[in-house]
């Protein structure tokens, strides 16, 4: 794997993609032993970056202002 | 009958109650009144435990008064408000107790309910026929939304319940709110504009939202411009309008229908609790499947190492210190043979030996000859002279004699 973000840089949805694929990728077999435990460490991380994105999210809400596109942060009263 | 007695008698004072049953029965026995629908403005709507429903109808000029009874008030599909303009069917009777006559209902509806009733089916009808409500036209919703437009009313209890459902399921989600009036003759022209407004943001799903209310509340999601705004959004819309049991135009042209404005919020949104334990599933069965791999490594390398041993000159040597063993056994064994049967030989060769010893063949009766006074063994009759003295020595001693005849064997 030449190509391979850091895994803090990806979102919610890569992370789960990638994560998705090295399962199917070990599923298939046929890889060599240190690769195989690159992938799994990958993935190890790839897990906690999803995780810890759900952790992390604040939750933030914006309102399209009257009669323009601008955008402006919507008050959350609780 | 009793008022037929005071009918009887002009100058008899009648009773109230014979008074009110006259009167009672002359409502009763007019047939326009005891078929009737009336139309008025509805008040003081009061429902009393009995479940009864009382009320007053009333406009500008008069009010009538109105009961209605438990059994028919459990049938209504309408919930009376005052304030509404409704369609009341029933009998006019009188109420003997207060001398009041009244409307008895067995049907109340909305006034003009049946002309949106039409205006709805008709528009239905006609957008169907287009094909806006068509399936192929759905557009499915992303599986991971990272931006969602909420077009509903920025104060409404709907946009709170929405963002309440969000937050919990997805906070990954950037909300944008685009307010609109939701009710009203304004609201179709501003959701429309709303609409178009939050379709220019690219989001991944709009959420189009309002609370329950009458039917006349819903009805700017019945409008034929906000039929066509959705169906021409770019991203698809979720309608959640009014309670479940509400079908509006809306919920036919957009991409999918969610029963109330929390539902639309669930639709559009992945849990993240669930999330969560896809996320380790998926972990767990890498694990697994990383681990299904090294045993199966460890076979192959147990089975490569038995055949490596197999070929490895300490293996070699150990069979070639077995066959030097298996040799020097056969060797030994072989020396102790010949041993064996040597000392035997020797053994048949002492026996012979000792069978020919003279002592023996003395004991048989043999004797030995010798030349007198010599060892000298005579073996031959031509080896003595006549006369000769001879020592002849047999097996208990010897003695001397002389020769006196000799014969040659021929």
């Amino acid at each position: 794997m030449s190509d391979t973000p850091s895994v803090d840089q990806l979102t919610f949805e890569q992370a789960m993609a990638e994560l998705e694929e090295l399962v199917a990728r070990l599923e298939e077999g046929e890889l060599p032993l240190d690769e195989s435990l690159a992938l799994f460490e990958r993935g190890r991380s790839l897990s906690q970056r999803c995780n810890d994105l759900l952790d992390a999210a604040e939750f933030k809400v914006k309102q399209l202002g009257p009669g323009s596109d601008e955008l402006e942060d919507f008050d959350l009263d609780e | 009958m009793l008022q037929q007695l005071s009918l009887l008698n002009p100058t008899e004072p009648w009773t109230v109650a014979d008074l009110t049953r006259y009167i009672k029965e002359k409502f009763e026995t007019d047939y326009r009144l005891q078929d009737v629908t009336v139309t008025g403005e509805l008040s003081n709507v009061s429902r009393p435990r009995s479940g009864h429903m009382y009320f007053t109808l009333k406009d500008a000029q008069a009010s009538l008064r109105g009961v209605m009874w438990r059994g028919q008030v459990a049938r209504l599909t309408y919930q009376p408000q005052n304030g509404d303009r409704i369609l009341v069917h029933g009998n006019i009777s009188v109420y003997e107790a207060s001398g009041q006559y009244q409307i008895y209902a067995d049907d109340i509806n909305l006034a003009g309910t049946g002309d949106l009733f039409q205006q709805f089916e008709a528009l239905k009808r006609a957008l169907e026929e287009e094909g806006l409500f068509d399936p192929i036209h759905k557009k499915v919703l992303p599986h991971w939304p990272r931006c969602l437009a909420l077009v509903t009313s920025p104060t409404g209890a709907a946009l709170q319940d929405m963002l309440n459902v969000i937050k919990r399921r997805w906070p990954l989600l950037e909300v944008v709110v685009v307010p609109t009036t939701v009710q009203g003759t304004a609201a179709p022209p501003q959701i429309v504009a709303a609409l178009e407004a939050a379709d220019r943001l690219s989001p991944d799903a709009i959420l189009l939202a309002r609370g329950g209310g009458s039917l006349e509340d819903l009805w700017a999601f019945n409008d034929e411009h906000v039929a066509r705004a959705i169906f021409e959004t770019n991203a698809p819309v979720i309608a959640g309008v009014g309670h479940e049991t509400d079908f509006t135009i809306a919920d036919f042209v957009a991409d999918l229908r969610a029963p109330t404005p929390s539902a639309a919020a669930e639709i559009a949104t992945p849990d993240q609790r669930e999330q969560r334990q896809v996320v380790d599933d998926l972990l767990l069965s890498f694990a697994r499947q990383l681990g299904d791999y090294l045993r199966g490594l460890r076979w192959e390398l147990a089975e490569q190492q038995a055949i490596l041993w197999g070929l490895s000159p300490r293996a070699q040597l150990a069979t070639a210190q077995q066959q030097i063993a298996n040799l020097k056994l056969r060797a030994a064994l072989g020396i102790l043979n010949r041993l064996r049967l040597q000392r035997e030989h020797l053994r048949g060769l002492t026996q012979t030996l000792a069978g020919l010893g003279s002592t023996t063949t003395l004991a048989r009766g043999y004797a030995i000859v010798s030349r007198a006074g010599t060892n000298e063994i005579i073996r031959s009759s031509s080896a003595v002279k006549n006369e000769e003295s001879l020592d002849v020595r047999v097996a208990d001693g010897q003695f001397g004699v002389k020769v006196t005849e000799r014969t040659k064997k021929s």
